[in-house]
């Protein structure tokens, strides 16, 4: 059977008998319907089961490797944020000149290239050639740049774009019109009329990218070498280490759900006319 | 007429059809192993250069061509097909059935999309159909959405009543009626999704989840190369410029569909 985890753990050359017995105290020999079961119960108390490889229970696995991901996500966002927001605006205000343009050649270069080739020729640039950076693994916040680029640049296209079709649809709005008309200057329209009332759609889009920064974290964590829980995910897969697997999955999963149900709840805070009924 | 926006892109989507479908004819040796050309930079016997085995690159482009074409055609098909119809039906039947596959769409939109193929291939074990299987997996929620929606706004359009008066039974309304009027969205849905099927692919197969060797992804080809990058950079820049090409020009081609088909966007 491909696949099988006590194949992959005791290597082609074992008994029969070995593999029935380490079977047995993995308690893969049981029903699948009983297996799902029992991980259902366990999961309900908190309990994510042991490692198949290592016998580590996952939490203390996950706790170990979620700062790493954490770290790199929220870097990669605010790289990406701090690249996307001006960007954007700068394209829609310079609507069709050459600003606009490139920053769209920059947006549609941002979407067509993938993590394994941006993470792989930073290295090659920034690590080998100059050695401004380390190649790869988590030691300092130098090592930390290489990777949070990766991610941040590919979600900084997304949002640039997003950003710049926002900003072109309130622009024409009353609101800017009458804030011109009264003679505010340019930066406190762009400020503080324009943005903040963007600033609705673009957390939507930052909300539902989370699921590709996740994505992506997988990749880029695999291209640095960076301890999380992206490169656990494809270790575990490789090792056929099926519970660690699902308890990657659920993890990620679920704070993509759970941010986006924050982001719901921000925008009451950031926009006084929603309001939910409780 | 015509714009080089258009001609480009898909002169080189051409090229890439081409190719991929007329690869095994041409005289190529992906798999030649020549140990005295290991890692050589590119030359007039192998345009591209060679690997670490001492493969000429170029040939293997070629195949990974083939690879990548194979694996987009495939999950796009299977997606838009079972997409299509699961969403046309949900939409016009509505009730419980609606309901259940409303909320099947949404578990599967919980989950972000590659993560899903990534878990998937990795259980189903590596191999190319299995990264057909689990990109379509992945893949068809999205056109489900669409058709879904696409069909509740055009249940009530007068032809429809008007076939319902006439007596005309589900299928024949779903494929006569609906059917055509999807095509326009599906198809601007469907091309962007090469692209991404295509990142997706060479992403699986950067990660050892996609093709096995010998055969060439150009995902696999950046992975084989990223551990020779400071002697044989070539490597990873000739299949990430390939990748980079092919996403690049569906992604313009899309734009470009889009704003011809689209009609919201001509104010």
């Amino acid at each position: 059977m491909p696949g099988d985890p006590v194949q992959v753990m005791l290597g082609e050359s074992a008994t029969l008998a070995d593999q029935a017995q380490l079977r047995e105290k993995l308690g893969l020999n049981q029903p699948l319907l009983q297996q799902w079961l029992s991980y259902l119960i366990q999961l309900q108390q908190g309990d994510l089961g042991h490692s198949l490889h290592s016998q580590e229970p996952i939490r203390d696995i996950l706790w170990q490797r979620l700062p790493a991901t954490l770290e790199l996500a929220i870097a990669g966002l605010l790289i990406a944020v701090l690249i996307a927001i001006p960007l954007g605006s700068l394209a829609a205000l310079r609507q069709n000149t050459v600003y606009d343009q490139g920053a769209m050649i920059f947006s549609l270069l941002g979407v067509s290239i993938p993590h394994f080739w941006m993470g792989p020729l930073l290295i090659v640039v920034f690590s080998l050639n100059l050695g401004w950076f380390p190649v790869s693994g988590r030691e300092g916040g130098l090592s930390l740049v290489l990777p949070a680029l990766t991610l941040g640049t590919a979600l900084a296209a997304i949002l640039a774009r997003m950003v710049r079709a926002t900003l072109l649809e309130i622009l024409h709005e009353d609101y800017i019109r009458t804030a011109r008309a009264k003679g505010l200057n340019e930066t406190t329209i762009i400020l503080y009329h324009a943005l903040r009332n963007a600033a609705l759609p673009i957390i939507t889009i930052l909300g539902l990218q989370l699921g590709t920064l996740l994505g992506g974290a997988v990749i880029t964590e695999t291209v640095f070498a960076w301890p999380g829980i992206g490169q656990l995910t494809i270790e575990s897969i490789q090792q056929r280490d099926y519970p660690v697997v699902q308890a990657c999955v659920l993890l990620i999963s679920l704070s993509y759900v759970l941010v986006n149900t924050l982001t719901d709840l921000l925008y009451a805070w950031l926009d006084p006319r929603v309001r939910y009924r409780v | 007429m015509f714009k080089y926006q258009i001609i480009i892109p898909a002169s080189l989507l051409i090229i890439w059809l081409l190719l991929a479908v007329f690869g095994p004819w041409l005289p190529l040796q992906p798999n030649q192993i020549n140990l005295p050309f290991i890692l050589q930079p590119a030359s007039t016997t192998a345009w591209l250069g060679y690997d670490d085995l001492g493969r000429p690159i170029l040939d293997r482009l070629i195949m990974g061509a083939r690879t990548s074409f194979f694996v987009a055609f495939w999950v796009i098909l299977l997606s838009l097909f079972i997409g299509t119809l699961i969403g046309m039906i949900s939409g016009w039947i509505g009730g419980y059935i609606d309901l259940f596959i409303v909320r099947l769409i949404d578990i599967f939109l919980a989950f972000p999309g590659i993560l899903l193929a990534i878990a998937l291939s990795g259980l189903l074990g590596p191999g190319i159909e299995n990264v057909v299987l689990a990109l379509s997996v992945v893949g068809w929620v999205g056109f489900a959405r669409l058709a879904r929606a696409q069909t509740l706004s055009l249940k009530h359009r007068e032809h429809v009543l008007a076939a319902l008066a006439l007596g005309a039974k589900t299928p024949r309304i779903l494929r006569y009626h609906i059917l055509p009027l999807l095509m326009a969205p599906m198809t601007i849905e469907a091309t962007f999704g090469i692209a991404s099927v295509v990142i997706a692919e060479a992403g699986l197969s950067f990660l050892g989840l996609g093709v096995q060797p010998p055969a060439a992804s150009w995902g696999s080809m950046i992975r084989d190369g990223t551990r020779y990058m400071l002697v044989a950079p070539h490597m990873v820049l000739a299949p990430g410029m390939v990748l980079i090409l092919v996403v690049l020009s569906v992604n313009l081609l899309g734009d470009q569909l889009r704003d011809k088909l689209d009609v919201k966007s001509h104010h």
